[in-house]
């Protein structure tokens, strides 16, 4: 193996830097392709991997940082740049047109004039050097969602590509239709190609890559040959091993307390088979959830009061605070100021006229109680870094008190301060008597900070102690794919 | 020093329809419903207050011009209805179905005033004239401006204290600002919140051709409204949605129009040049709105 022969590198990014707003999502990465090899790059949802890839196929610009492809300093100013550059892209939504023809398909995005029987030509070759085989004729609307694939790694490598990304490629295939695929990457990297598969599946990753990098929160947290690691090594480096920051959390023992919330074999339109799920959550206990791949998201919802069950019941007390992970778009209105983002928390309740001088005393108390950094209560949140729209957010959903708190990754994105002052403000709501249910994809988080875990997947919830090895191991045993 | 004041008289007159149809507009677009339809709505909101007018004077005496008005927006919120429900029910784009809606209202204009609704000698496609019972009152002596000006701009008002004070208006705001934050943050029921917005504002554009026939044409004719209702979205988006700005903006398009006549008439400028106005105007504001919107922060991906 020779891994550092650097004439082997087909794609390479250098010190990857790329902010959205406030929010930062690639921080100093890099990261090698070569040829003839597959490599996996895992990493939880919202880790950065599919950000990291758009900025290798020239669709995101990076702040900082630079490409080189097969050893040249190149920039990629769009799509069609990198493919003319040698590079391919499978993004998990197609980007075939149904009404048309598998050759027409190929033929979008070339320029002057095209002729059928040429691309058809050019799709046997494809077809009898990687077993990718596809009717040139038949119509897009009528093939099934591995052929629709099939169709877009054959239009990359028709355009030349020697470098081919697949997000999530596995996602939308049948058991089957995976095996095929993982053949196919293999024969077009024995080929000279090289392959990089971004995935949140470790054991897709294990099975079927050489190499493999782990992103997490933006960073570059592993880079190892895959037989240099382990289902544990891989697991830990994408949820958290190392100690991001400290939690000063007092456990208490909950005493036996009275029930908040009471979820009874209530099933949801997300994971309609998973058997029925019961929980109890009390007063004064957090609970955190673990889950990979969004498993949690509606359950989480449910307990919040934003979505219906299918079947069974859910007892909630009357005010209910929620943070969404989605901050921009679902916890605040952009083109509202800070105040009328406060008065939005109980605007369904509300009626006759607003008392908006009370509501800017009570916005600037929230501004002063959770120490957001604003220059007032008119600016928009959007003028706010992540951090201090968190407080304020926070501020607004703790106001009055709520019985139950739900939150969803709640110090995604921030910095270390902003992020122990969240976790300081649970403990203290947990103190002061509210149930407080959190989903964290930060395995140290959910260990520090909870009373009790509960491990959702498709196959069920269970509930563990809340130490990192303990959530760890259950989420891998109920990865259930 | 008349016919000074006749121009600016007859330009609130123009302006009154354009304003009250704009309301409808600002209405609908605050609370993120996209109703194109305020043309058909009020033809069909100026049919209904023909009809009660014509039917209902003899009972009804002066107050048969509030009953016509109301029928006017009932009339409206009705034909507003039907986008709505199909909006809600199935999701059907207002923009499509609204002005789909229009042409059927236009043509369902056409029928009643050559069928049902023809003047008794059956000549002229149009309706009986009101009786004076039945006509808005007179405001300025002399002029032909009417009631309906001052209602518009009462409507002006009281739809931006609606906005800035109240909590239905509140509801409206977020709705249409974000219906994503709306639901989550505010659990304001957006669904039913755009239904309700979108009667109102058909029912708004109602009252808007009911004030036209009982102000001023005084009968239901085919081309009772010269664009009204679009002209209406334009005299929206360039006073920014803003209820108070409409009034401004409601008069200056109701100048323009009848300015482009008058040119027209004295210096045989075509009048066609009002809608080349109206029309670069509009995309020129448009222009300016979305280059201010690219430059929020934070709106990547």
């Amino acid at each position: 193996m020779s891994t550092d022969d650097t004439s082997n590198v087909a794609l390479e990014l250098h010190d990857i830097t790329k902010r959205f707003g406030s929010v930062v999502a690639l921080e100093n990465v890099s990261l090698q392709i070569k040829r003839g090899r597959i490599k996996a790059l895992l990493g939880e949802n919202g880790a950065g991997k599919t950000t990291l890839m758009r900025v290798a196929f020239g669709m995101i610009q990076p702040d900082a940082g630079w490409i080189s492809v097969n050893g040249v300093r190149t920039k990629l100013p769009s799509p069609s740049r990198a493919i003319a550059a040698g590079i391919g892209m499978v993004h998990q939504q197609f980007s075939l047109i149904p009404a048309m023809t598998v050759v027409e398909n190929v033929a979008l995005g070339g320029t002057g004039t095209f002729s059928r029987e040429e691309i058809a030509s050019t799709l046997s070759d494809i077809s009898s050097r990687t077993g990718l085989v596809l009717d040139p004729f038949a119509k897009v609307a009528h093939l099934s969602n591995a052929d629709r694939q099939k169709l877009e790694i054959i239009r990359a490598l028709a355009h030349k590509a020697s470098v081919l990304i697949l997000d999530e490629p596995t996602a939308v295939l049948a058991p089957g239709d995976v095996t095929e695929l993982f053949k196919q990457l293999k024969s077009f990297a024995h080929h000279g190609g090289a392959v990089v598969l971004i995935t949140h599946k470790l054991s897709d990753a294990r099975e079927h890559a050489d190499d493999v990098t782990v992103l997490r929160r933006g960073r570059l947290v592993l880079n190892e040959e895959m037989s240099a690691t382990t289902d544990e090594s891989l697991a830990a480096a994408m949820l958290g091993s190392s100690r991001d920051f400290s939690t000063p959390q007092r456990k208490s023992i909950p005493s036996v307390s009275t029930t908040v919330v009471s979820v009874r074999s209530v099933v949801l339109a997300d994971n309609p088979r998973r058997s029925p799920v019961s929980l109890e959550i009390g007063r004064g206990e957090i609970v955190g959830i673990a889950a990979l791949d969004g498993a949690a998201t509606s359950l989480l919802r449910a307990i919040a009061n934003r979505v219906k069950p299918l079947s069974g019941t859910i007892e909630l007390p009357e005010r209910i605070g929620f943070v969404p992970e989605n901050r921009k778009d679902e916890a605040l209105i952009a083109d509202f100021s800070l105040a009328e983002n406060l008065a939005l928390a109980d605007a369904s309740s509300r009626s006759g006229v607003m008392d908006w001088n009370a509501i800017a005393d009570e916005t600037t108390e929230v501004i002063r109680a959770f120490d957001v950094r604003t220059p007032g209560n008119e600016v928009s949140p959007a003028k706010l870094s992540g951090g201090n729209q968190q407080r304020f957010v926070l501020g607004r959903e703790l106001r009055g008190r709520p019985a139950l708190l739900v939150l969803e990754n709640p110090t995604q994105g921030l910095d270390l301060n902003a992020a122990h002052f969240v976790h300081e403000q649970l403990g203290e709501a947990r103190d002061n008597g509210a149930a407080v249910v959190f989903y964290s994809s930060d395995l140290d988080e959910l260990a520090d900070l909870s009373d009790r875990v509960l491990v959702v997947s498709r196959a069920g919830v269970i509930s563990v102690p809340p130490d990192r090895d303990n959530i760890g191991r259950a989420l891998l045993g109920t990865d259930g794919s | 020093m008349g016919a000074e004041l006749a121009l600016v008289t007859d330009a609130l007159v123009r302006a009154t329809p354009l304003m009250i149809a704009g309301l409808a507009v600002a209405l609908a677009f605050r609370g993120g419903v996209f109703n194109i339809g305020a043309e058909g709505q009020l033809l069909v909101g100026a049919a209904a207050a023909t009809t009660v007018s014509l039917a209902g004077h003899a009972f009804f005496g002066r107050g048969v011009v509030v009953i016509a008005l109301a029928a006017a927006a009932v009339a409206g919120g009705c034909w507003a209805a039907i986008a709505a429900e199909l909006r809600r029910r199935f999701r059907v784009l207002e923009i499509i179905s609204t002005i789909m809606l229009n042409f059927i209202a236009i043509y369902l204009v056409s029928f009643l005033v050559r069928g049902p609704l023809q003047e008794p000698t059956h000549i002229y496609p149009q309706t009986e004239s009101l009786p004076a019972a039945a006509r808005l009152p007179i405001l300025v002596p002399g002029s032909r401006l009417h009631l309906g000006f001052a209602l518009g701009v009462a409507a002006a008002v009281l739809l931006s204290w609606v906005f800035r004070k109240t909590a239905i208006g509140f509801r409206i705001r977020a709705t249409g600002a974000s219906p994503l934050a709306a639901f989550t943050a505010g659990r304001i029921d957006v669904s039913r919140t755009s239904f309700l917005v979108f009667l109102f504002s058909g029912a708004l554009a109602g009252i808007a051709g009911g004030i036209e026939v009982t102000g001023v044409t005084f009968a239901l004719y085919e081309n009772l409204s010269p664009g009204y209702g679009y002209t209406a979205i334009a005299v929206a988006l360039i006073a920014g949605l803003n209820p108070l700005g409409i009034i401004a903006s409601g008069i200056f398009f109701g100048a323009l129009e009848t300015g482009a006549s008058a040119l027209q008439r004295e210096f045989a400028v075509p009048s066609s040049i009002a809608s080349v106005v109206e029309a670069a105007l509009i995309i020129g504001v448009l222009t300016l709105t979305a280059i201010r919107n690219r430059r929020v922060p934070g709106r990547a991906s």
